[in-house]
């Protein structure tokens, strides 16, 4: 095989798993005519979890319910739903946990502001010690440099090094 | 010690209590996703009859005045084979009125199943594409759900009933639902 071959089909490995999204398992009868009403599914379905195998998206998973609700995502959307009654409609039977991107709600506030609040305390904490180190180092300046007796043992092992 | 040292013991307090946290998030079983229809109207339904039987269900078969059960199985889940035996009997040594749903299954394999197995319900539902499961938020079979006098649904078990759910839980809510 040549090396440009070789290069090529590397290309289309990299391709179609990193910027082309290729229908996963969302099967050829499941999907809708219409590309635009298609696309929003695809979308929609990306962001509802399957519930029975939990951390997959409905639009990945070959579970029978994730099909299911993959077919009444664009039933719904066929209807004239908009993106978010389509949602709201899943989450209504479902609960919140259908939604792999939880919205910012007051059950939600701690999951969304937790890890700011850690960065904030754990970043202020470390600003703190560090600026405490330093005063406690201009205060005790005299100590940092070394005696004589340390001095002339650095110059010993720099010598006998060099 | 002053409470400038005391201070660089926050970060082990902080890491002790997410342990302990954790630890305990972990020991929970992820599939046991509360229901979102706790205290709603069941949803509405008309579903056909298995093959054999003279009735379906209905929505308004679940608001009769009286608390039942509804519980959501299928031929093919074996689970709900291991609580057949308890559902059956709840039915008749409890007399607990219990309905069927039977979900994403052949109608003629529900009731044949039904006929082996023995029948606990007062009456099934063929829910051959699985909506009216989908409305009930059911996650797979074996579901089950306990229904008020009025309709509402107000606890809801997933996977199979054991013996010691049924005294446990599903007794007595069923009781206190009657006494209200």
């Amino acid at each position: 095989m040549s090396i440009r071959a070789v290069l090529l089909i590397t290309l289309i490995v990299l391709g179609q798993a990193g910027w082309c999204p290729l229908a996963r398992a969302v099967l050829p009868d499941e999907m809708l005519s219409n590309p635009l009403l298609e696309a929003r599914a695809r979308t929609i379905s990306q962001d509802l979890r399957c519930l029975v195998c939990q951390n997959q998206s409905i639009d990945d998973s070959n579970a029978p319910l994730a099909r299911d609700l993959r077919v009444l995502v664009r039933e719904r959307l066929k209807a004239g739903d908009s993106d978010e009654a389509v949602v709201a409609y899943v989450t209504a039977r479902y609960g919140d946990f259908a939604r792999l991107n939880p919205p910012f709600q007051a059950n939600t506030w701690l999951l969304w502001l937790g890890p700011l609040a850690v960065v904030l305390v754990g970043g202020g904490g470390t600003v703190w010690w560090l600026r405490s180190r330093a005063g406690a180092g201009a205060l005790g300046a005299a100590s940092q440099s070394l005696s004589a007796e340390e001095q002339s043992r650095l110059a010993e092992v720099l010598g006998r090094k060099g | 010690m002053t409470a400038h040292r005391l201070l660089f013991l926050l970060p082990l307090l902080i890491f002790g209590t997410l342990a302990v946290w954790f630890a305990e998030g972990l020991g929970r079983d992820p599939h046991l996703v509360p229901s979102a229809l706790i205290d709603k109207p069941v949803p509405s339904f008309a579903l056909p009859a298995l093959p054999g039987y003279a009735h379906g269900l209905t929505s308004a078969d679940l608001a009769t005045g009286e608390p039942q059960m509804l519980n959501v199985f299928a031929s093919w889940c074996v689970p709900c084979r291991a609580e057949q035996p308890v559902l059956l009997r709840l039915a008749r040594e409890q007399g607990v009125a219990l309905r069927g749903l039977a979900s994403r299954d052949k109608p003629e394999d529900a009731a044949a199943w039904l006929a082996t197995a023995g029948n606990p319900f007062r009456s099934v539902g063929a829910d051959v594409d699985n909506r009216v499961a989908i409305d009930f938020g059911v996650y797979g079979a074996p579901e089950s759900f306990i229904i008020d006098g009025e309709g509402r649904i107000r606890y809801k078990h997933i996977g199979p009933l054991t013996p010691e759910d049924v005294r446990q839980t599903i007794l007595p809510v069923l009781a206190q639902l009657k006494r209200h």
